[in-house]
């Protein structure tokens, strides 16, 4: 893979500060490494279709980069292209000129430019990179970031994969996305025929399914409305289903699966049928290990698991897109050339009016609503055991203030009054899972009915920030129009919207409020998103918070680093269609330092 | 309307800057469709080369759209009806645009040029309507409303029933109407998509019928009041 030219060298102290790089004086040595990516027109071949797309070093996906934690980089890109570029390493924490978002972090790289990024590495696990330009990332130029961590890790493993996934469709991004200014539904194969109506007719009746039409006609929106793009060819580090990319063990040897879903558009619910895997890692930062017999992974996101195959076979890694139009397959074998069984794709799910935002009709709002999930702590399965069954019909509502209703969906009065073990027990399962909707027909379910990872699952094993109240909060609803292909922050597309001022050494809490039918995949450059999953202190830590529709989700930052921040719904065509905002952290102490860039302090 | 005239200036030069800026400026879309291109074959003999289309370049804000529809008598060698827009649109709820321009109508020796003022959109249960009001040069006012309904037999395999209803103010003899409801078209096709929904075949059915005045001049022209077709042809979206 690493075919890019790549050079060590070690720097002692007394070099460093000759140089006058009076940083490094501060570590008794300080590495530093060089790597030089060139963006390049390539062909992909997904095996399915070949393709004129974008890469780096001559191939799609590019080289995966490997760094070390506490080293300091530097990266030469040279652009290839006859436009301009850029490189965002997606999840790293540096300074904002190297972040590399034309327009907010510097000016891009022109044709024929060579950019030198250089930034320390502060932080170790597993990223990404991708061009922040048009739409050069759906067209090819993404690849993987590794970091190996100086501390010795808190789980063991054998081998080590990167297993990156991607849709890769036939159309350029441009295309795609001037397709769906035209016509949204334009990839959209997955809609409800004829066929389908008199099935409902002859299952649910005549009323119902009139109704049901109406209901969703009436609204101009579609219940397959998932995926706003089908007909691409998964692919797994570049390889398509046919092509088959396989990762070699030996058995009882643990396997460490770095999944990242560079995808421009589609989650992926992944498994491995015949394995648990075990979540040791959820955007870069370790979490308190989850055995799990499926996920689901944003845009964006990463996960790392470690499986343990223990009989001498092939065991297929199988991800279906949410909307079940395609699938991802890769397989874990003991030898080259072997394939396990293809398991067939599930139903393809339906939106129900919870994820219309239509499912807290019959609820309480007086009770429910300012209800906060995190003054409920530890809210799983395990602790709701203990809980004295004969206390909960008198539980006092009044002692559960800012309980937040789309963050606890699947409850409502008049089941809290009543609550029983069973209904805990649901809670922790299928039922209530509270970043969906209640009743959502996106709720995952476990192919093998056993245990699917939920965002509540997730517990930051080592917290990098101190819990404290937020300093403020702002509301950040999540908005569009379906028809139009308009996608908008609090109903203002990026080109209208002022930027977000934040003053560093605030901690702010987001409020996403999500008024689509869409899940958006919410990143943040430069500072973590400390999801608010009601573990407090133990909140993973993330880099992408995925919003489903229906639903309200918190995540907290700490601002901590000065300059300008690209924040964006990670949907590709969603970004450039205007889901999209710039953040300004104001004051800190780099600032003066900062090279006076146009907007700054604006 | 002059604000948004006015507001082509910048469309265009979006244009000419090009998609690198494709988050900070507004994504400048374009497009060609063809919903009808199609032969017919009339029971009273007619043969017809038909089409009805149009081609839009624009923002989310402002789009320019250029409609064009004609049909071509295929035995007399003439142009029965042809008719070309072009209007300015913007939006003005959620689901529907709002549209002004101008028409030019140029069959066979004659013309007229028209003012257009109309909504373009969605309506509820996914029916897509036109709506158009027509000043003529001379003053006569006219009206027009176009439906269509997609209805999906499969993903691909599409049933579109459509309606075409104009209605006239007053006579405009010049131009072969009669005040009041004057004609309808109504179609029926079947089409499969066969690449994309970049060309998507078709067979059908089309009912044409004028009415009142403008029935009694086609009357006394010599020509049918009522004809059924059987079409043949290809939409083509790109």
């Amino acid at each position: 893979m690493e075919m890019f030219g790549h050079r060590r060298v070690s720097l002692c102290a007394g070099f460093a500060l000759v140089a006058g790089l009076a940083s490094f004086a501060a570590s008794a040595i300080a590495e530093a490494a060089t790597y030089n990516l060139t963006v390049d027109r390539v062909k992909i071949d997904t095996g399915d279709f070949v393709k004129e797309g974008i890469g780096y070093n001559g191939a799609s996906p590019g080289p995966v980069l490997r760094f070390k934690e506490g080293e300091e980089v530097t990266i030469n890109v040279t652009n290839n292209l006859d436009e301009a570029t850029s490189i965002h390493w997606h999840g790293l924490i540096l300074p904002f000129q190297q972040d590399g978002v034309p327009t907010i972090s510097f000016d891009g790289i022109e044709p024929g430019e060579t950019f030198t990024y250089k930034f320390p590495i502060v932080q170790a696990g597993t990223y990404w990179y991708h061009s922040h330009s048009g739409f050069q990332e759906p067209d090819g130029a993404y690849g993987a970031i590794v970091i190996e961590p100086k501390a010795r890790e808190p789980f063991r493993y054998d081998r080590d994969y990167v297993v990156q996934l991607a849709d890769k469709h036939r159309h350029s991004g441009h295309r795609i996305m001037r397709n769906l200014k035209m016509m949204p539904d334009y990839y959209n194969r997955m809609q409800r025929t004829a066929d389908e109506f008199f099935k409902d007719l002859s299952d649910k009746g005549l009323g119902a399914t009139l109704s049901d039409r109406g209901d969703w006609g009436d609204m101009r929106m579609m219940p397959t409305d998932i995926e706003d793009v089908q007909g691409f060819t998964p692919l797994i580090n570049g390889k398509g289903p046919k092509h088959n990319w396989t990762g070699i063990f030996k058995k009882g040897e643990r396997v460490r699966l770095r999944f990242i879903n560079s995808s421009a558009m589609a989650y992926f619910d992944i498994r491995i049928p015949g394995l648990k895997m075990t979540v040791v890692n959820a955007d870069g930062n370790n979490v308190w290990p989850v055995p799990v017999d499926e996920l689901r992974i944003a845009v964006a996101e990463t996960y790392d698991v470690i499986v343990q195959p223990t009989e001498d076979r092939a065991y297929t890694i199988f991800a279906e897109s949410v909307g079940r139009s395609a699938f991802a397959r890769g397989t874990l074998a003991p030898r080259e050339g072997m394939s396990g069984d293809i398991p067939e794709m599930r139903k393809r799910p339906l939106l129900t009016m919870a994820d219309m935002g239509m499912a807290h009709e019959g609820m309480d709002h007086g009770a429910m609503s300012g209800m906060d999930h995190s003054k409920m702590p530890d809210m799983n399965k395990g602790a709701m055991k203990g809980m004295d069954h004969g206390a909960m019909p008198g539980m006092d509502h009044s002692k559960m203030p800012d309980m937040n209703k789309a963050a606890m969906p699947g409850m409502d009065h008049g089941s809290m009054a009543g609550m029983d073990h069973s209904a805990h027990g649901g809670m922790a399962t299928k039922k209530a899972d509270p970043f969906y909707a209640d009743g959502s027909g996106l709720l995952p379910a476990a192919a093998n009915g056993g245990k699917f990872l939920s965002y509540k699952d997730l517990k930051a094993q080592k917290p990098l920030y101190k819990h404290r109240p937020a300093t403020r909060e702002i509301e950040l609803r999540l908005t569009g129009n379906m028809e139009r292909y308009i996608w908008s922050v609090n109903g203002v597309k990026y080109g209208d919207a002022e930027p977000i001022r934040l003053k560093y050494g605030e901690r702010v809490r987001f409020k996403f409020i999500n008024e689509t039918m869409m899940t958006h995949p919410m990143h943040l450059h430069g500072m973590w998103s400390i999801l608010d999953t009601g573990a407090k202190k133990w909140n993973p830590i993330k880099h992408v918070v995925s919003v489903s529709p229906g639903t309200t989700v918190y995540m907290e930052t700490e601002v901590d680093a000065p300059g300008q921040w690209a924040f964006h719904c990670h949907l590709s065509y969603h970004a450039a269609a205007g889901m999209f905002r710039k953040v300004i952290v104001e004051g800190g102490p780099q600032t003066a330092s900062l090279p006076a860039t146009k907007e700054v302090g604006q | 309307m002059r604000t948004r005239l006015i507001s082509v200036v910048p469309l265009l030069a979006a244009l000419a800057i090009g998609p690198a800026l494709a988050q900070e400026t507004d994504f400048v879309a374009y497009g060609v469709q063809l919903e009808e291109f199609e032969y017919r074959w009339g029971d009273t003999d007619q043969r017809l080369a038909v089409w009805n289309g149009d081609a839009f370049v624009g923002t989310d804000e402002i789009r320019l759209r250029w409609l064009s529809e004609g049909e071509y008598d295929d035995r007399a060698s003439a142009f029965e009806t042809l008719e070309n827009r072009l209007v300015l649109q913007t939006p003005v709820t959620d689901f529907f645009d709002v549209k002004a321009g101008a028409r030019l109508d140029s069959p066979k020796n004659k013309s007229r040029w028209y003012g257009v003022l109309g909504l373009t959109g969605l309506a509820k249960q996914w029916i897509e309507i036109d709506a158009d009001l027509f000043v003529s040069e001379i003053g006569d006012v006219s009206a027009r409303l176009d439906a269509e309904y997609e209805l999906l037999l499969t993903n691909r395999l599409i049933l579109t029933p459509s309606a075409d209803i104009n209605f006239a103010f007053s006579d405009d003899r010049k131009m072969d109407v009669g005040a009041g409801l004057s004609s309808t078209e109504i179609g029926l096709r079947l089409s499969y998509d066969v690449v994309d929904r970049l060309l998507s075949p078709y067979l059908g059915v089309v009912w044409e019928r004028k009415f009142g005045r403008t029935a009694d001049i086609a009357r006394d022209e010599g020509e049918d009041v009522e004809s059924w077709f059987f079409t043949v042809g290809m939409k083509v979206l790109f």
